[in-house]
């Protein structure tokens, strides 16, 4: 009964494709000249619905804003087309971005951005990649993602082996700067994928900077009570506390913090979820104050950045978070590469953004090139709020002001 | 990394403040292992929605502070009766309708209804974690040398009078003698006259309102979001089995009980495996003492 | 025989389907229909038939899931090895918790509560330890052979799971005429007279709950093949629970194809609403969620309850 109604919707479909097909044919032999005929269709997928629908809407944000540029200033010259975006919703389950991944498929996508979490990236990449639907990862920080060898997958942003590696670097720095105060590191991270992964890394190596790794303590998601943790700490006094986990438990983590006066010299986070977050800062300006996070962040002196910060702010009950600009630059990445590519067939983008030197970005990452999928510059920046703001701290060429470190301000 | 953290457990200057942050984590899983109780204990019914209802119930505090700047406390004689409203009208109207009082069917509709309210809830609120600021938020309570979170004092002492409230209720009045027929043998209630249907959703209510007086505790040390009443649901069982299906005392004492043996437990063996303890023990009671420790033997 | 001919039929029918049906898209939808019917059928074996409601089917589903991905990727086992190990860890985990629960006499929803528990344990053990993974989970490498149980077309995981689900669907059949299945519903209609009349109930509904276990945890097997990746929270969490439940006591509870028209009906109700309302999440959910009441409260006995009364009338 069901399969019949399957087969018939299937035939419907490809009954309408071929018509559609044969009327561009017939229409757009112009086009052909300058590139491949038929719409240039997009998948936009993220996991709007369940737990992580608040990141997966912002995604979805970044990326929209971007298509709506792009079609307003011509949409993709070389072809003369506009993009067409086909939204997908992943339900924060990695088999229903699978299925979107086929429906998108059959929708006729010329590539996918998303998916927002490594978990529903890595199925999807796969799907992905069975159809060689060049499929762009917008957050997905774990390294397995592009240690697959799987040719369609193209990461922009970093993993968290590049960014723990930068984490350490930068904390050294920082450290060595105001005379070397601090001796004694607290890791405190979230369970799955990226905070084990950050937590694994950074307590390998921190020792050969010379920090003393204290405690490293894992938690669940959700969870719903941090005393005990915070206790902990008070009990072995770290230098620096160190947090990796998402917003809700970072919040409470800090917020508790804050309760049972427990102040480190610095709150050093990797991956920080509610760290370089505006609406963190905006609600708990108090707590936030002086917090220190190495994460995914745009050029504060470029102007695009700075514009596209001010439209979304500008949005009604909108933040400019990481979710938000990786996105956007996402879709500018696809589009650059598909104006080289000429085409919207599947195989010609993939070897446009295999090539991709796309350097117009507001990331900063400097001019694009991919190895095996994962974009050799990326990197994260160190960021710290204060008074309100969030401001990068390092490196140099990217700073706003100097870090503050220690932190000995009254909240 | 593991380090020996049994040494941890020993010393005195952490493990009381553990016992006591157990404690008071436990009131607040206590108000919502009271309702829980009630429902089961009365109706047979294992409520699902309980955790979404919880969410509704966080929204209305949340909503009254941020529209109407109305202190959670304060709102507690506002979202105790609209959540009893709430519960009254979910059982009379959709859950007993629906099911036709058949176990299973019940079971899926209060899983339909946790689906519908999660996602209604994200629909109109959004998926955004709110929270709220108030001057005590962040203040503490010095007992001897531990500092407890005032919101978590307040909630403990909450449940106590929830508790005593409940107990008023069912012991004293003739709809708690309603009830307490009602769970004894339904039949034989209906037999001398008892209307079941609405006893049963003045249960449903009462434990909704329940929730209602826990949300009003629990927003100033937490946070609300769609998905905030699923890490609760667990924890809400196993305290009514532990404490007896049906009996208030029992959720009281189950839930300090399991506060800290979470909190302690969460000290000894890592926040994530000290999760452990908890259901160790949920197993243990259902094998060799289902009744839990104040209930009857079934 | 003529259920066993029906089997058959169907069988045959749904094997040809790739021959008609091309899309990606409606295969992959076949096949985790499909997937969701054999999740259904494992648990309709205790549940249904047996009368023992689980809530907690999660933890043979998980058991099965991590002994493939752990035999393959730690011990470096072949897939078609592992598999015949994955269904034993179901069967094992089975035997554990049927020994305990039934042994101290659960029943109700003190058995569905246990089963929860059980869950839960396992799925923070499961997080814990560097074995399994930890909170990170395990990748299953992408290998496209069927030498490694991951045939690199839809159709071959749709014969697969098809294969899962004929399994399924005639140990049903054999439990609707087959004396122990007999002694089963027996245990499920009235324990005490079925002991009465000489039914070991301990040893019946043990037995249930290992061959349960056994096929629940070959549905875990298969969502690794063909999804590559499970953590904890996939593995033993109470999404896995209530995809088991769902399909039986929609489309009829202790019957041969209730558990497979009730996955199909809460599919195509899954479809039907994702495609709604795309701009404004939860929505199409919100649907979904009432649609799932009304169905309980028209349907009390499931679809097949329906269909058997349409036929009875007709």
């Amino acid at each position: 009964m069901t399969k019949r109604i399957e087969q018939r919707r299937t035939f419907i479909k490809k009954s309408a494709a071929l018509s559609g097909a044969l009327a561009a044919g017939a229409l757009g032999f112009p086009a052909i000249a300058r590139g491949q005929a038929g719409p240039l269709k997009v998948g936009i997928l993220h996991p709007v619905t369940g737990p992580l629908a608040y990141s997966g809407q912002l995604s979805r944000l970044g990326a929209q804003i971007a298509v709506e540029e792009i079609n307003t200033a011509g949409g993709i010259k070389s072809l003369g087309a506009k993009i067409e975006p086909v939204y997908g919703d992943a339900q924060s389950k990695p088999d229903v971005g699978v299925a979107e991944v086929e429906k998108m498929n059959e929708a006729g996508v010329s590539a996918i951005v998303g998916a927002y979490a490594s978990a529903i990236c890595l199925a999807t990449t796969q799907a992905a990649a069975k159809h060689n639907i060049p499929h762009v990862v917008d957050v997905g920080v774990a390294d397995q993602i592009v240690e697959r060898g799987l040719k369609n997958t193209f990461r922009f942003g970093p993993g968290y082996k590049v960014i723990s590696t930068a984490a350490m670097n930068y904390l050294h720095i920082m450290n060595k700067l105001a005379g070397n105060p601090a001796k004694t590191v607290m890791i405190v991270h979230e369970e799955s994928l990226f905070g084990t992964g950050t937590a694994g890394l950074l307590s390998q190596q921190l020792p050969t900077f010379g920090f003393k790794i204290v405690d490293v303590i894992k938690h669940a998601n959700p969870t719903r009570d941090f005393n005990n943790i915070v206790l902990r700490m008070k009990s072995l006094n770290p230098d620096i506390v160190i947090p990796a986990n998402y917003y809700n438990e970072y919040a409470l983590l800090v917020r508790t913090m804050k309760q049972q006066g427990v102040q480190p010299q610095a709150i050093f986070s990797v991956l920080g979820g509610a760290a370089s977050s505006f609406k963190f800062v905006k609600e708990f300006p108090d707590v936030a104050n002086g917090i220190i996070d190495v994460n995914h962040w745009y050029n504060p002196k470029d102007k695009r950045a700075l514009a596209l910060r001010k439209k979304v702010e500008g949005m009604k009950d909108q933040f400019f978070t990481y979710e938000v600009f990786l996105n956007y630059e996402c879709v500018y990445l696809l589009a650059d590469a598909i104006e080289r590519a000429r085409s919207t067939r599947r195989e010609a983008i993939i070897d446009a953004l295999a090539a991709s030197t796309w350097d117009k970005t507001f990331m900063p990452y400097g001019p694009t090139k991919f190895v095996n999928g994962q974009n050799q510059g990326a990197e994260p920046l160190v960021m710290q709020v204060l008074k309100g703001d969030i401001e990068v701290v390092l490196p140099n060429t990217f700073a706003q002001r100097a870090p503050v470190f220690p932190w000995k301000g009254k909240s | 990394m593991r380090r020996a953290r049994g040494s941890a457990v020993l010393e005195l200057s952490i493990l009381f403040p553990s016992v006591l942050n157990g404690l008071t984590t436990g009131a607040v899983y206590a108000l919502i292992a009271l309702g829980l109780t009630l429902i089961y204990g009365v109706l047979h019914i294992i409520n699902f929605a309980h955790g979404a209802a919880l969410m509704v119930a966080l929204y209305g505090v949340y909503f009254l502070h941020q529209r109407l700047g109305i202190d959670p406390y304060l709102a507690l004689p506002i979202m105790v009766p609209a959540m009893f409203a709430f519960g009254y009208g979910l059982q009379r109207f959709v859950i007993g309708a629906a099911s036709h009082g058949k176990d299973e069917n019940i079971l899926l509709v209060t899983l339909g209804l946790a689906v519908v309210l999660e996602n209604l809830a994200l629909f109109w609120f959004r998926s955004d974690t709110r929270t709220i600021d108030t001057p005590y938020t962040l203040s503490t309570v010095n007992i001897l040398g531990a500092l407890i979170s005032t919101p978590k004092v307040v909630a403990f002492a909450g449940a106590l009078v929830a508790a005593a409230v409940l107990l008023l209720v069912v012991g004293k009045t003739d709809l708690g003698r309603a009830i307490r027929a009602i769970a004894k043998e339904r039949q034989g209630a209906r037999l001398v006259g008892i209307d079941v249907d609405h006893v049963f959703a003045m249960s449903f209510g009462i434990g909704l309102a329940c929730l209602g007086a826990a949300a009003c505790f629990l927003l100033p040390a937490y946070y609300v979001n769609p998905n905030v009443g699923n890490g609760f649901v667990l924890i809400a069982f196993t305290i009514v089995v532990l404490g007896g299906m049906g009996s208030f005392a029992g959720a009281l004492l189950g839930g300090f009980l399991i506060g800290v043996v979470e909190s302690v437990g969460g000290l000894w063996l890592g926040e994530s495996l000290g999760q452990i303890g908890i259901f160790l023990i949920f197993i243990a009671v259902l094998l060799f003492r289902p009744q839990g420790l104040f209930g009857a033997r079934a | 025989m003529r259920g066993l001919l029906g089997i058959g039929a169907f069988g045959v029918a749904v094997a040809m389907l790739p021959l008609f049906v091309t899309s990606g898209y409606a295969l992959n939808a076949i096949v985790m229909t499909l997937y969701a019917a054999a999740l259904g059928q494992a648990w309709n074996i205790l549940g249904g038939f047996g009368g023992q409601f689980s809530f907690g089917h999660a933890v043979f589903f998980g058991s099965g899931a991590y002994a493939m991905a752990v035999l393959q990727v730690k011990l470096g086992w072949n897939a078609w090895a592992a598999l015949p190990a994955a269904l034993a860890a179901g069967g094992a985990v089975g035997a554990l918790v049927g020994a305990l629960s039934f042994r101290y006499g659960l029943r109700g929803s003190y058995f569905a509560l246990v089963t929860l528990a059980f869950a839960e344990v396992f799925r923070i053990l499961a997080n814990t330890f560097e074995f399994t993974g930890a909170g990170v989970g395990m990748i299953v490498p992408l290998k496209e052979t069927v030498a490694d149980l991951q045939p690199a077309s839809r159709a071959g995981y749709l014969w697969l799971i098809l294969a899962l689900v004929l399994s399924g669907l005639l140990v049903s059949w054999w439990l609707k005429r087959s004396r122990y299945g007999a002694w089963l519903q027996a245990v499920r209609d009235d324990e005490e007279s079925a002991a009465a009349l000489g039914v070991n109930a301990f040893r019946v509904k043990l037995a249930a709950i290992i061959v349960s276990g056994g096929l629940m945890a070959a549905g875990g097997a298969f969502y690794v093949q063909y999804l590559h990746y499970i953590d904890p929270h996939i593995a033993y969490g109470p999404a896995v629970s209530v995809e088991a439940l769902l399909g039986p006591i929609i489309g009829g509870m202790g019957t041969v194809w209730g558990p497979l028209l009730g996955a199909g009906a809460l599919h195509l109700l899954g479809e039907a609403t994702r495609g709604l309302m795309g701009d404004a999440p939860g929505i199409n959910l919100v649907i979904y969620g009432i649609v799932l009441i009304l169905m309980v409260t028209f349907l009390p006995s499931g679809i097949v309850g329906l269909l058997r009364r349409r036929l009875a009338n007709a």
